[in-house]
């Protein structure tokens, strides 16, 4: 009964593994494919990968859409961690009203906030990546707080204010206490900040300005005319990166794990 | 954890510098809107490369996409490159600037034909450089039809249901049905225009899609026998499928342009007439023809193609093909008012 | 001692500050200004017309029914598989480690408009769907522009956001809660049902939440997969925003649907603001 169980657990990871990952694999071979087309395949090449590093517009687009990215999460942490520990602090009724507001960017369907941000932002400044980053800032501080707020929560404030008494300053108590405490929530926000902000198209649509594109952004306007075969060269090239920094930080945090069972076993 | 991202976010600040960087000094700015993929990027930073003037590009898919992005004021836009019916429209709003002509060095590579027929919306030639051009028609497998096709019935008798696609573009749409019906494109007879609604909501069943430019692909790909597109389109068709073939129905259809105009946001015209005079220049304008293959009205580079390609119909359009071609005009504010009204309603029966 | 702790959290709370004024300032005030715009006409004067147009044009309503068709639809569907999946992953012990998590986000990774183009392909007429049914000896089928090839397109877009908070609450559930259950002689579905899904519920809700809003106010899905022929809400208000140059009226279906959307999940909600955080990863 457990074999037919195993079994039929692995088939079915098979099947939805087979779901998501379908269409990369389309994605992955129309990168080698020696044609513009995307339904004949005309043999293997990697001229597309040669090409790519040539082309002026969808790096421009790459680096715009990183930059974006890291700077967005990166301020989204700097506003949100302090955000998260001012909340925690307040009294039930005030803290039931901020954690409503956070949540409404996020419950909030991405074409509202997008159109909300650009109604806006034409009345006071002009659209340009300063505005695409002020919006990517805004839908991006709220997961940073919900990602740090269970941490605060779980967090036992004693250790914090008996360093206080003990005479520490409250930054030198913030940055040896606090900050490691929350440090798990911070990576896992800004991860996921950064994350939502790579592959935004809807709100960045709505709110950049002239000659700024994303990734995104470029991919959608040249959906009329065809794809250009680069673009899922650097798709390709994108995944594999990021499949090659997740499977070393798992293995580096799997290696980690091991020596410390070794140590409590010991004892 | 946190080290690396910031270094990581150094090294990106410091790529992006140095793309920057080694370029030509920047005297000035530009910014301009026109239609995706209409214009050789490498263009663009050779201009920048030849004047220092940067240029801010913005793409539209479509005439009212472009006049929602223009109107709304969010960006001020220097220059503008749309169709016939649209210019028409700007040009009666006053939005436009006049070109100063005599600015421009190379504005007699461009046919005096094509300057009359921008006559037809711009009056007097004051405001439109014509930029390209073209007809629209039925882009169609040749293996996958009955018999050669001629006329636009191909699209409504049936025979074809499932395998049609039209274009997703109102005006162009509509013309297909009055021209098939054997009225004006430019009708201002309500009748006729509601004529044209019911026979399009009845194909809607038959139809596969409304595209714009990625029919080409599904005609290419056989997803669809036949498509409603652009001349520029099926040469590109054409090369990806031999079996494809293009034709402009017997009844007639449209004749578009495409032309750039100075908006009067436009604070330095000097600059916006340098950006028109190196369009028009033969370099330039060959390089944006093998771009995108539409019909160029450039003269030079008409002469500069081989003999096969001035033949071929989608790429210089010959007289006899275009006799029963209309120019769109813009029609009045009521009219168009309907016509809006019943495509939003085509669009979600 | 506790008046210090209240001076200190009073403090503490300053800390906020920066957040409470982003918040004001691009949270707020563009809500404001888009209901600004709902409430007025093209010409300035006051009207309701704009958030009622959500109801009583027969085109909106269309398409917002069609919305939610394929919302509740595609939904449903990412509960239906997650769950399995989940259980199946926690059955074959892929859970502890960080590795199974990992399979389910990184399609995340590649760019979804790509995604989605490439399900385009797949399920075209002449695509690799049909291509796989005509070998093996079927019919083609015709989903290309359809609800269904939508629905498809939702499902996979979203599901790994169903699968996920679903996937961390599950593996959190602590094991001897179900080895007593066990002991106490409850079968395998008793276990799911009184144990088990109970204790996913938070996640389920994230998952709900993450799945319900965007499916239903997209419409980049329904543009690459539904041929022009078929019209969402969100379509709708993309295009009296980008073609027919309608401002109010877009404004006034996006508030109404803000509405909608803050309804049909407002009952999540009480759980979030009550400290009881499901984390998301």
């Amino acid at each position: 009964m457990k074999r037919l169980k195993d079994f039929a657990s692995g088939i079915y990871i098979g099947l939805i593994g087979l779901f998501l990952y379908a269409p990369i694999l389309v994605l992955i071979i129309l990168s080698f494919n020696n044609s513009r087309s995307r339904v004949k395949w005309r043999g293997f090449t990697f001229d597309w990968y040669v090409k790519l590093f040539a082309n002026k517009q969808i790096k421009e687009a790459l680096i715009t859409t990183v930059i974006l990215a890291l700077a967005s999460a990166a301020i989204a942490v700097l506003i949100g961690v302090p955000g998260a520990l001012g909340i925690h602090a307040m009294s039930k009724r005030r803290y039931k009203v901020m954690m409503a507001f956070t949540n409404i960017p996020m419950l909030n369907a991405d074409i509202v906030t997008g159109i909300a941000l650009m109604l806006w932002f034409v009345h006071f400044i002009p659209l340009g990546f300063g505005s695409v980053l002020l919006a990517h800032i805004t839908f991006n501080i709220p997961y940073v707080i919900l990602s740090v707020m269970p941490r605060i929560q779980q967090m036992n404030i004693s250790v914090y204010e008996a360093t206080r008494d003990l005479g520490a300053g409250p930054v030198y108590g913030f940055f040896k206490v606090l900050l490691p405490e929350m440090m798990p929530g911070i990576i896992s926000g800004f991860f996921m900040a950064f994350t939502m902000s790579m592959d935004d198209f809807v709100i960045t649509y709505f709110t950049k300005g002239a000659g700024v594109n994303t990734l995104s952004t470029m991919i959608y306007g040249q959906i009329r005319k065809g794809i250009k075969p680069e673009m899922y060269a650097l798709s390709t090239l994108i995944f594999l990166a990021v499949s090659a920094i997740l499977l070393i930080s798992n293995g580096i945090s799997a290696a980690r794990k091991a020596p410390k069972q070794n140590d409590e076993e010991r004892i | 954890m946190i080290k690396t991202l910031l270094a990581a976010a150094c090294l990106m600040a410091v790529c992006a510098l140095f793309t920057g960087c080694g370029k030509k000094k920047i005297i000035g700015e530009l910014t301009v809107i026109n239609y995706g993929e209409y214009l050789d990027p490498d263009m663009l930073d050779l201009f920048t490369e030849e004047t220092g003037i940067k240029i801010n590009y913005e793409e539209a898919l479509t005439p009212e996409e472009m006049y929602t992005k223009y109107s709304s004021g969010a960006i001020k836009y220097d220059l503008v490159c749309t169709s016939d019916y649209m210019m028409q429209k700007m040009i009666k709003d006053g939005e436009f600037l006049q070109i100063p002509w005599d600015q421009m060095e190379y504005k007699d590579n461009i046919g005096k034909k094509y300057y009359e027929y921008a006559a037809m919306f711009d009056e007097g030639n004051k405001y439109c450089l014509p930029y390209f051009w073209g007809t629209l028609g039925i882009l169609y497998n040749t293996k996958k039809v009955s018999k050669p096709v001629d006329s636009w019935d191909v699209l409504f008798n049936g025979e074809y249901s499932g395998e049609i696609i039209m274009q997703n573009s109102m005006r162009d749409t509509f013309m297909v049905a009055l021209k098939y019906l054997g009225y004006s494109i430019n009708t201002t007879n309500p009748d006729e225009i509601r004529a044209a609604y019911d026979l399009l909501i009845k194909q809607k069943s038959q139809v596969q899609a409304y595209l714009v430019d990625e029919a080409r692909d599904e005609v290419v790909a056989g997803n669809a026998v036949m498509a409603v597109i652009y001349s520029g389109e099926a040469y590109l068709g054409h090369e990806y499928n031999n079996d494809l073939a293009y034709v402009i129905p017997k009844e007639g259809s449209n004749v578009w342009f495409d032309c750039w105009a100075i908006t009067k946001n436009c604070e330095n015209t000097e600059y916006a007439a340098k950006f028109l005079d190196f369009l028009c220049r033969e370099d330039v304008a060959a390089a944006n023809f093998e771009y995108i293959y539409y019909s160029t009205p450039n003269t030079k580079v008409i002469e500069g193609l081989d003999e096969e390609d001035r033949e071929n119909e989608s790429l210089v359009p010959s007289e006899d093909a275009t006799k029963n071609c209309e120019v769109c005009l813009q029609a009045p504010d009521d009219i168009t008012a309907l016509m809006n009204d019943l495509w939003k309603k085509l669009k979600s029966e | 001692m506790n008046e210090d702790k209240v001076r200190n959290g009073n403090k503490r709370s300053l800390l906020s500050g920066p957040y409470a004024l982003w918040i004001a300032g691009f949270t707020i005030l563009p809500l404001i200004v888009i209901m600004k715009y709902a409430l007025t006409d093209k010409t300035g004067a006051f009207t309701t017309a704009n958030l009622t147009a959500i109801f009583t044009d027969p085109i909106n309503r269309k398409a917002l029914w069609l919305s939610l068709k394929i919302a509740v639809g595609t939904t449903l569907i990412c509960i239906l598989l997650s769950y399995p999946m989940v259980l199946a992953m926690k059955h074959l012990g892929l859970g502890k480690k960080g590795f199974s998590l990992f399979i389910i986000i990184l399609p995340m990774w590649m760019n979804f408009i790509l995604r989605v183009l490439a399900w385009q392909m797949i399920l075209s007429n002449n695509g690799l769907l049909n291509l796989l049914l005509t070998t093996l000896g079927f019919e083609p089928v015709r989903i290309a522009n359809t609800e269904t090839a939508i629905m498809i397109g939702s499902v996979y877009d979203y599901l790994p956001y169903m699968m996920l908070p679903i996937f961390t609450a599950i593996m959190e559930i602590n094991e001897d809660l179900i080895e007593a259950a066990k002991d106490l002689g409850a079968g395998g579905f008793t276990v799911f049902r009184k144990v088990i899904f109970p204790l996913s519920i938070p996640g389920l809700l994230s998952g709900f939440v993450m799945v319900f809003v965007p499916s239903m106010t997209s419409f980049v899905i329904a543009d690459i997969l539904g041929g022009g022929k078929l019209q969402l809400i969100g379509n709708i208000i993309e295009q009296e925003f980008t073609t027919a140059n309608n401002w109010p009226a877009g404004s006034g279906l996006s508030v109404m649907l803000m509405l909608l959307v803050l309804i049909s999940t407002a009952f999540t909600m009480r759980r979030k603001t009550e400290g009881r955080e499901s984390a998301l990863w």
